[in-house]
């Protein structure tokens, strides 16, 4: 049985920490780079797969803005202007947003808690391998020339079958298919993870910020994505076997779709808020040398910002013939939960304030959040009476609005985590001075972006036109607008090159380059394939800042396979020991058939049945149970009554 | 008392100064031409400054919390007093600006309501009844009338008596549409099985431009809707030359313009009151020549565009329903000739 020591004791003995190693580590060669199931590879390729998308979506972003650049432009068409604003909040929503957050949940939440993994590592790398062939199948779809072209909203009737006949919708709907299957394993992954795997004393009193903003936003994701995987199976059924969920015609209901659309929708803004925060409250207490002002306030506001998220969805529907005393109550609950918010970022300024400032990159991020999503915040406020929402909605205001939202309070608070955490990743610092030219030019550039889209929606200028007559007179702000876009390449390209040179040459970063407090800074940069030798207990919200307690780790878990330590939900005491599975091809190849069963119902609803079989076969193999482990583990266990008789 | 000329400069943007005519066409939420604009635009006003207050008092306290902070580096031992005793002081400062969010965000609140209740207050008596219809890419515009007789249809171009109340009912043939129409009111969403309204009043003569705000297809960037504002004579004028029919042409060109109308494939779409072509799956064209626009504002009303536009509607709005139209020159002048007589 697992045995609190009593004594520090943090290093293994030389051979068993090779043995360790050697049991978390994932096999070499082709076959197993597919067998992968550390959290920290699957993890690093969900980051990097999403970093691809987030670039992709800019390149078509980029396309857009020289559409737009100026009035009456040929750049494009209007049928390939349909397809890349659709790709591109497509991409960004669904292949970035969401699932950046939670790839880098599944890197840090495991070192934030002191645990060996995540929970239910062979799904983890399944949610990751449909993920990745959604996203293929639809930039696939894009470059075939049949991406969706219904917006990333993909309203009904626009998107029926018989306002968009070809198959561009569909794929459309299947990728949420997949991407969202990918979010609910992640959540169940992640919710699991922080609920039963933290390392004993470490309660809920004392987890980081970070791993509550996680917390708080697998449970959203649990919540709100079966609404629109509900929607878009609606919409493929209406579209493949003639169900009449949304045709008025037949007693269904166009404005069904919105309401599920945006029951998921709404949440989604907040899912790709939250987390940010948790970076945030990270960075700003390791760079003002202090713990953040008021823990239980952030907390509180992190639970009440998730929840009344739900409460908000009819927000983006203000223009619909909803009654207007409805309309009210939603005006009321999008402008209460600027509150919560409020208390965060009043705690933050008063944790700078009373605080030691080490200037670094991560922190300018953090910093241009203050600027950029506040000032996305206040127009957010603007948006949410109905009165003034029925002026400025579906015109550039509102692009304008969101994209100073999901970028200052997501985009720019992750590229200060990812300066923050990237030497835990790689071992090596970034570069410090292409890092500010990295800030410099992305804050700049954005502001030039999409500062002036607010004034164009307030001239009139609506969201989702290929073009513009020359009279209207757009043309000097968006060519202004286009000029910036072009800035934030330059800033994301300075990124890349950074990542690239910094990988190999970047200054040796050691365990905790910048002096903070969280448990993952504790081990080696890069964390060994078990992140922990000995499995930490816990003392304090922040062990590396406060006096170490005792006991200060556990032994006794098993190095030659891997078993991990399972605690209880509120308290972390010790529960029992879990063997986890080991590296496996099962995940890959189940993730494969599940695919061609999506992407073969696109063309036939028998695809469901037929292609049911190689998914099962691959399920079946997965979860078939080896005789010599289960031997193994059986011949471990330990009866109640022998630990009884010992004590 | 009846509320007129509301034209406002809203805050901070500087705009064409109300009452000259305008180069570019009015589409703007800068300036109320409307008294539902005006109240929207006052709303604007006022929660443009409270919110520029906010966002200058938290930026200003972000840049002075760090300007004033003493600098440090990662081996800077943290301070961890806090973790001692509480720090109250800060606590309650925080409490205090969280309640004054709180407040700001009440009066924000109160605003809205207040708007919202004026807006719903427009004196609706003698009010223009239009019923709006949303197509892919066009206008329906159906005027009301208790009279049958007296109904009259037209398309991509409303006539409104100034300083009488608009009453428009809002319907879709095929997806979603909103009318938007900035100067004179905030949008309203045109959904399929659905009825909607809006009720406006322009107080100012001119021609406000509008443009479908919901995507609605291939060409949602090519869906404008003019609105004349003209004093209720001229109104009542322009109404009673709508419901006449057709006039009968008058030269022989126009005469087998007509027949070749009948006989070709425009008839099976569009309505000429009069000489018997009655579907109304395109626009109503019977005063056709009376519109300054064709293709839902896209093209200015003159005979070359409206030849082109009649030869090849694929290539000036790919994606549009109306088909290519093959034809002599002879046949074309005939046609032209003929659709210019329909003022």
């Amino acid at each position: 049985m697992s045995v609190v020591e009593s004594r520090a004791q943090a290093c293994l003995k030389p051979e068993d920490a090779a043995l360790l190693e050697q049991t978390w580590s994932d096999p070499p060669g082709v076959r197993g780079w597919f067998s992968a199931i550390n959290h920290k590879t699957i993890s690093l390729r969900f980051m990097i797969t999403t970093f691809v998308f987030f670039v992709l979506g800019g390149l078509l972003a980029l396309a857009i803005r020289l559409q737009l650049a100026g009035p009456d432009g040929k750049v494009v068409g209007a049928d390939m202007y349909n397809q890349l604003f659709t790709m591109h909040g497509s991409t960004m929503m669904f292949l970035f947003a969401v699932p950046v957050m939670q790839a880098v949940a599944t890197y840090l939440v495991p070192l934030m808690i002191g645990a060996r993994s995540v929970a239910f590592p062979r799904m983890n790398a399944f949610a990751y391998w449909i993920f990745t062939l959604g996203g293929m199948m639809l930039f696939i779809a894009f470059f075939l020339n049949v991406g969706p072209d219904a917006g990333w909203f993909a309203y009904v009737p626009l998107s029926s079958l018989q306002y968009s006949p070809t198959k561009r919708v569909d794929i459309w709907a299947q990728m949420i298919t997949f991407t969202e299957m990918a979010g609910l394993m992640e959540a169940i992954v992640l919710i699991t993870t922080i609920l039963k795997m933290r390392a004993p004393g470490m309660t809920l009193n004392r987890m980081p910020l970070f791993v509550w903003t996680i917390l708080a936003t697998s449970f959203m994701v649990l919540f709100s994505m079966p609404a629109v995987m509900l929607a878009s199976t609606a919409l493929i059924t209406d579209r493949l076997v003639n169900t009449q969920f949304f045709n008025p015609l037949k007693g269904g209901d166009a404005l069904l779709w919105q309401h599920l659309f945006w029951f998921f929708g709404h949440p989604e803004v907040y899912m790709i808020f939250i987390p940010p925060l948790g970076m945030i409250s990270s960075i700003v207490a390791t760079f003002s040398r202090r713990p953040v002002v008021g823990y239980a306030a952030m907390v509180l506001a992190v639970i009440a910002t998730a929840f009344f998220a739900f409460g908000l969805w009819v927000h983006h529907m203000f223009a619909t013939n909803l009654p207007e005393l409805g309309k009210t109550f939603f005006t009321a609950a999008s402008l209460m939960i600027a509150i919560p918010t409020a208390i965060q970022i009043f705690c933050w300024i008063a944790t700078l304030w009373t605080g030691r400032i080490h200037l670094r990159t991560p922190l300018l991020f953090v910093l241009a959040f203050f600027f950029i999503l506040v000032a996305g915040g206040l127009t957010g406020l603007m948006l949410a009476s109905v009165s003034l929402d029925t002026q400025l909605h579906d015109t550039h205001f509102v692009v304008a609005h969101l994209h100073y939202v999901l970028m200052g309070g997501a985009v720019f608070p992750l590229f200060g985590a990812f300066y923050y955490w990237f030497p835990k990743f790689t071992g090596r610092l970034l570069n410090e001075s292409l890092g500010r030219w990295n800030f410099w030019l992305f804050f700049i550039g954005f502001n030039l972006t999409f500062f002036p889209m607010h004034v164009l929606g307030l001239q009139g200028m609506p969201r989702r036109v290929y073009t513009y007559p020359a009279a209207m007179e757009w043309g000097g702000l968006n060519l202004a607008a286009t000029v910036g876009a072009f800035t934030i390449a330059v800033s994301v390209l300075l990124f890349i090159i950074n990542v690239l040179r910094s990988r190999r040459h970047g200054e040796p970063a050691g365990a905790d380059p910048w002096g903070a407090g969280t448990l993952e800074w504790s081990v080696p940069s890069p964390p060994p394939a078990a992140n922990y030798e000995m499995v930490p207990v816990v003392h304090a919200r922040d062990p590396l800042w406060e006096a170490p307690g005792l006991p200060s780790h556990v032994s006794g878990l098993a190095n030659d396979y891997r078993e991990i330590l399972v605690t209880s939900v509120a308290d972390a005491r010790l529960d029992h020991r879990l063997w986890l599975p080991s590296s496996s091809l099962a995940p890959f190849v189940t993730a494969l058939a599940t695919s061609v069963l999506f992407v073969g119902s696109i063309f036939t609803p028998w695809a469901v049945v037929w292609a049911a079989i190689p998914v099962a076969i691959g399920a079946t193999w997965w979860f078939w149970p080896k005789k010599d482990i289960v031997e193994q583990r059986t011949g471990s266990e330990v009866s109640p009554y022998d630990v009884e008789a010992e004590s | 008392m009846r509320f007129r000329a509301v034209s406002i400069p809203i805050l901070g943007i500087t705009g064409t100064a109300p009452g000259t005519s305008p180069a570019a066409p009015l589409q703007d939420a800068l300036h109320a031409y409307g008294i539902q604009a005006w109240h929207i635009g006052r709303l604007w006003n006022f929660t443009l400054a409270l919110c520029a207050l906010v966002f200058a008092a938290i930026v200003v306290a972000c840049l002075f919390a760090v300007w004033r902070a003493p600098r440090a580096d990662a081996a800077t031992p943290p301070d961890l007093r806090s973790l001692a005793q509480p720090e109250r002081r800060i606590h309650r400062t925080v409490a205090w600006a969280v309640g004054l969010a709180t407040v700001g965000l009440l009066v924000l609140l109160a605003a809205d309501v207040f708007t919202a209740r004026a807006l719903g207050r427009l004196p609706l008596q003698d009010a223009v009844n239009i019923e709006l219809t949303g197509h892919q890419f066009w206008w329906e515009a159906r005027y009301l009338d208790p009279d049958s007789k007296r109904q009259f249809v037209t398309a991509n171009e409303l006539h409104i008596p100034v300083g009488r109340p608009v009453i428009v009912t809002l319907r879709s043939k095929d997806v979603i549409h909103t009318l938007w129409v900035p100067n004179l009111h905030g949008k309203r969403d045109m959904i399929p099985g659905r009825t909607a309204t809006l009720q406006f009043r322009a107080d100012q003569p001119g021609t406000y431009r509008g443009q479908c705000a919901e995507f609605c297809g291939l060409e949602h960037a090519m869906m404008a809707l003019l609105v004349e504002a003209e004093p209720n004579a001229q109104y009542e004028a322009w109404a009673e030359g709508q419901r006449r029919r057709a006039p009968e042409p008058a030269t022989d060109a126009a005469r087998r313009g007509r027949d070749l109308f009948l006989s070709k494939s425009c008839v099976r779409c569009h309505t000429i009151n009069g000489i018997g072509a009655t579907s109304a799956l395109g626009p109503d064209l019977t005063h056709l020549a009376s519109r300054t626009t064709l293709a839902a504002g896209m093209l200015p009303n003159d005979s070359s565009h409206l030849a082109s536009w009649i030869l090849d509607p694929q290539t000036l709005k790919p994606g549009v329903y109306m088909p290519v139209n093959r034809m002599r020159p002879d046949e074309l002048h005939d046609l032209l000739a003929y659709l210019e007589t329909l003022k």
